[in-house]
């Protein structure tokens, strides 16, 4: 009796927000600076806030904005509940199989490695990475590393100021202002390339992809693009 | 909040903490406590309602009622509460999706599950994908404390049926013998006396309540595990206020609060008890009579 109730009131409750406006849900992870994170008052910020925003308006689209963590952000896309990932998410034959990406809007960029003493052996050393990323099917795949994984990038940095892990595997543009301020962290190891570049991630064959792929190449021609990224990750970063 | 924080890197200690402490991300970590009271203060007497619904029925004459509330009971309790936080989420979700795409889309031809995906038709999307970001909260809030209900009252149904058990028997048969009906017997002299057999029972599960709290967190709700993580994490200067690791301390914060909670928790249940326990043929009952006397 009780369940039947609370299932109509929420029917009931569900059926009149059906023909409101149409808003596209970004779904971004929040946790991980400069690309996006919850700033201090409260609200999602970052590069791909900037970005994201900008290109909804050029797009013409009113977005609305979604936490999620990340080793659960493609199943949520593909279930719908947002519609698209825009969470420093780098283009790979593996994801492209599951979702589909817009054309890549951060250059193919360099990951590192960021620990506490140089001249580490890579083969036998712990190394952290965030679950689910390309950058721990590297250490996993192609190096005779120990992958620690972790389900949140800032607990990747703090396996290794613990001593747990000997370094950790990131995206460079997360891991250079990290190094920049903690005496006791440095970039060390060679750089390693990796991925195609970071592109927003959509449903196979949303036609939203072909609206946000318009607004991307508007903002690279028209060098908006090339500016928030210097904006955001630094003069060094790679620009198009 | 203070109109000292504008710059909050030249401040002294003090007034650095006064605006660390008072910034928009600090709200929501204090405004997710009220999240964790809200949870309890629907789920407390939901679980209540589902658990007396379960013993009456398990006391009922007929078969077919009785299984039910002991079916329901004996099933929830065998199972590990995390296991059925995660599954029954996921069930309730999936189940009012597919209703709802039955009535809405009954010429769909595609699979709805597709390997690991759930897909229905846009129409049954529960919430609507356009639903503003605040139906989509309260739909999951609700349907954890849904799950909560189910999984505690199941706890409450067993604590009930033993105490409508413990009730006396000569009290109840004192009743017929006075001429009352069964519903007359049940509501006016089973119910009222059950409650201060129940009371040890229903405290030990309000305090595992409260502690299962921070599985909110494992359902993806922002609750205070949640910011307490997200806040406590290294920040660097991309952040107005950067800080070291400061999750130990974010974490002993709420470690206190629950602490502080159970224990005042503990204070009210005990007394309570002590009402409760008036004119009763227990122990309890029988020290208060002698203490007036």
């Amino acid at each position: 009796m009780k369940k039947t109730l609370i299932l109509t009131t929420a029917l009931a409750m569900l059926a009149g927000t059906a023909f409101a406006q149409d808003v596209v849900r970004m779904g971004t992870e929040g946790a991980y600076p400069p690309y996006n994170f919850i700033g201090d008052d409260g609200e999602i910020t970052g590069f791909e806030r900037a970005l994201g925003d900008e290109l909804c308006a050029r797009a013409e689209l009113t977005c609305e904005w979604v936490l999620n963590d990340w080793d659960s952000i493609i199943p949520n896309l593909t279930s719908g509940n947002y519609d698209t990932i825009i969470a420093g998410m780098s283009i790979t034959d593996e994801r492209d199989e599951v979702i589909d990406f817009t054309q890549a809007y951060i250059p193919p960029a360099s990951s590192l490695f960021m620990g506490m003493e140089d001249g580490i052996d890579l083969d036998g050393a712990v190394i952290a990475a965030q679950t689910n990323t390309i950058q721990a099917g590297y250490i996993a795949a192609e190096t005779g590393a120990t992958l620690l994984e972790f389900a949140t990038p800032d607990e990747t940095v703090a396996a290794v100021r613990n001593g747990e892990a000997d370094a950790v595997f990131a995206d460079g543009d997360f891991l250079i202002p990290i190094a920049a301020e903690d005496a006791m962290l440095d970039i060390i190891l060679d750089p390693v390339q990796l991925g195609g570049g970071v592109g927003m991630g959509l449903r196979e064959g949303d036609p939203l992809i072909a609206q946000f792929d318009a607004a991307i190449t508007s903002m690279k021609e028209d060098g908006t693009l090339n500016a928030l990224i210097v904006e955001w990750f630094g003069d060094e970063a790679q620009t198009w | 909040m203070f109109e000292f924080c504008t710059d909050p890197s030249v401040l002294p200690t003090g007034q650095w903490f006064a605006c660390y402490l008072t910034n928009g991300v600090h709200f929501l970590f204090y405004q997710s406590f009220l999240t964790v009271f809200l949870l309890l203060a629907i789920t407390a007497p939901l679980a209540l309602a589902m658990g007396f619904g379960a013993a009456a029925a398990s006391r009922a004459e007929i078969a077919p009622i009785r299984w039910l509330g002991k079916g329901y009971t004996a099933m929830v309790r065998g199972v590990p509460d995390i296991v059925f936080f995660l599954f029954f989420v996921l069930v309730l979700d999936q189940g009012i999706e597919y209703i709802r795409h039955l009535i809405a889309c009954p010429g769909w031809t595609d699979p709805i599950r597709q390997g690991a995906n759930f897909i229905v038709c846009d129409a049954a999307r529960t919430p609507q994908s356009s639903a503003p970001q605040w139906v989509h909260e309260t739909y999951n809030f609700a349907l954890a404390i849904f799950t909560y209900a189910i999984v505690f009252g199941a706890f409450c149904g067993n604590v009930l049926y033993g105490a409508m058990q413990a009730v006396p028997r000569a009290q109840l048969e004192t009743a017929e013998a006075y001429g009352m009906a069964r519903g007359q017997v049940f509501w006016r002299v089973l119910v009222p006396q059950m409650w201060i057999y129940a009371l040890p029972g229903l405290s030990n599960i309000w305090m595992i309540l409260i502690k299962a709290t921070p599985l909110l967190f494992l359902l993806g709700i922002q609750d205070i595990v949640f910011w307490a993580r997200e806040l406590g994490g290294s920040r660097t200067s991309a952040y107005q206020y950067p800080h070291p690791d400061w999750r130990f301390w974010y974490f002993l914060g709420l470690l206190i609060f629950y602490l502080a909670f159970t224990r005042v928790s503990e204070i009210v249940l005990s007394r309570l008890t002590t009402r409760l326990s008036r004119g009763q043929a227990t122990a309890g009952g029988e020290d208060l009579r002698r203490a007036e006397a």
